[in-house]
């Protein structure tokens, strides 16, 4: 009986965002609610009915910009499980080919009356730039390689699963820091929650300005795995990989470098596997490691759908566009 | 702002002691029977009356936890989202009598809301709903089935119940002219 009550005790906190641009203008305390709030969503998903009537004076517009599956269908599963309207507007079929601008797309949008837009950008700063343009209620999925917040909340959810409090817990970040937006939001979160970070990868993999990320910087993935709780593996961008701009001399190198193998897990009992996703299976881990009881992939994946509906919720106050 | 005290520790005992008698009354099975508590003090309501039924009746109901929030009507008129707290219902609804507890009956609003919440969990054989207050000025056709007592209020007044384990004391208080509007 006593479980059941906890975190029944009033709380006044007040959430202070409109908007979700980044983790960067989030505070600790602002982080911890969202999250907090987050396992109570979670239930949702559990029920025999999982769909709560909340947000069904709301309509929401997904503007994807880039190409999206998981991102794209946790926002919009979030989005129908909180019982808003749902409109999806994608790049391949718009009018953006025929050269309308961001900013008149948005407007034209927002004049159809919506009270909330999740973007996702090639370009940082788009989700800033729509804050200017319409009164909506805005929500970064990603912009270009500066930030993907939902990610980060997602991912240090799931880690409060295992570790309710990440004060002082050692998180590794695994494969391609520098064109990671998933890595700065994870770092940014992560620090601001008193967790140690530390970030792995080939040279070529990080940015120029490392260590002014706050992070420590490892190029021994044998040494990062000693030390960690948490491995998060990067998906390794094969598309970048093109003749002329490789950042490795071949993929078998780089899983045989900095891929997570059986044998990494029997040699390191204690760390837990995650993955932002889509894996590489063979290239950031072994196929094996993936689907082993260490890993936490789908649990990322279900949780992702509360945090967002969390993040839906708090940001849904306030008047109609 | 003056404030009178309605109901001491001892009145909202003997009220538990009631509350417990008559969910049990009409049950030939009383494994039939659950209790849900509405946050958040309709929770320590429920868990008091539970003890109560364990200690002189020597039979424990199934108890869950219920959060209304997700199904309330007054998001458009509000800036701020209230905050989610627990909803907790680990036992199947299906076919079971529920006693919906709450603190104080107002407008009817919330029972609607828990009304519309437990139908997504199952579809239970009836509900009832008990309260500690029932202070008038309905919205809705909605009655409670058990009353602790009946307060005919201003709509300026605020009854607060209080339970120990948040307010660390057990009564009931009617405010009045309050600032605050009561949730």
């Amino acid at each position: 009986m006593d479980e059941k009550l906890k975190g029944l005790k009033d709380s006044d906190y007040d959430f202070p965002h409109k908007h979700l641009l980044g983790l960067a203008d989030y505070s600790k305390e602002d982080i911890l609610y969202v999250l907090d709030q987050a396992k109570y969503f979670r239930e949702i998903l559990d029920r025999p009915v999982p769909k709560v009537p909340t947000l069904r004076d709301k309509t929401i517009v997904n503007l994807f910009y880039e190409n999206s599956t998981r991102t794209r269908l946790s926002f919009e599963l979030a989005q129908k499980r909180m019982g808003a309207d749902v409109v999806n507007f994608s790049t391949g079929s718009s009018s953006v080919k025929k050269g309308e601008t961001l900013k008149d797309t948005i407007r034209n949008i927002s004049s159809m009356k919506i009270d909330m837009v999740v973007v996702r950008h090639e370009s940082p700063g788009v989700p800033h730039f729509l804050t200017r343009c319409v009164n909506a209620a805005i929500i970064n999925a990603g912009d270009g390689a500066h930030e993907h917040p939902t990610q980060a909340l997602l991912d240090m959810f799931t880690m409060r699963t295992l570790y309710p409090d990440l004060t002082g817990k050692n998180i590794a970040i695994i494969g391609d820091i520098e064109h990671s937006r998933v890595v700065r939001s994870n770092i940014v979160g992560l620090l601001k929650l008193g967790a140690d970070v530390t970030i792995c990868g080939p040279r070529t993999m990080m940015p120029a300005y490392v260590n002014e990320l706050g992070a420590n910087v490892s190029h021994n993935l044998d040494e990062t795995l000693a030390w960690c709780d948490v491995a998060m593996a990067l998906r390794i961008q094969l598309e970048r990989q093109e003749e002329g701009t490789e950042l490795f001399p071949s993929i078998r190198e780089y899983h045989q470098t900095f891929g997570i193998t059986m044998e990494h897990l029997e040699k390191y009992p204690d760390f837990t596997i995650m993955h932002p996703g889509p894996v590489n299976r063979g290239v950031e881990m072994d196929s094996e490691v993936a689907d082993s009881d260490r890993s936490i992939i789908l649990s990322q994946v279900t949780n992702g759908v509360a945090v967002r509906m969390a993040i839906l919720y708090l940001l849904s106050g306030g008047t109609r566009v | 702002m003056n404030t009178v005290k309605i109901m001491s520790a001892e009145d909202l005992n003997r009220t538990y002691v009631r509350f417990a008698h008559q969910f049990l009354e009409p049950h030939d099975n009383p494994g039939q029977l659950a209790l849900i508590g509405m946050q958040t003090r309709g929770v320590y309501m429920g868990k008091h009356i539970i003890e109560i039924m364990e200690q002189e009746l020597d039979y424990k109901p199934d108890f869950g936890v219920l959060d209304v929030t997700f199904y309330r009507d007054d998001f458009r008129t509000r800036l701020k989202m209230p905050q989610v707290r627990v909803t907790e219902i680990p036992f199947d609804l299906y076919d079971r009598d529920i006693v919906l507890i709450d603190d104080v009956l107002y407008t009817g609003r919330t029972v609607r809301a828990a009304m519309d919440a437990l139908m997504d969990y199952g579809r239970p054989r009836s509900i009832k709903f008990c309260c500690m207050v029932d202070r008038g000025h309905r919205e809705l056709p909605i009655c409670a089935d058990y009353v602790g007592t009946k307060l005919p209020t201003h709509v300026q007044e605020e009854v607060r119940v209080k339970v120990k384990e948040l307010d660390d004391e057990d009564a009931v208080y009617v405010v009045q002219n309050a600032e605050e509007d009561e949730e």
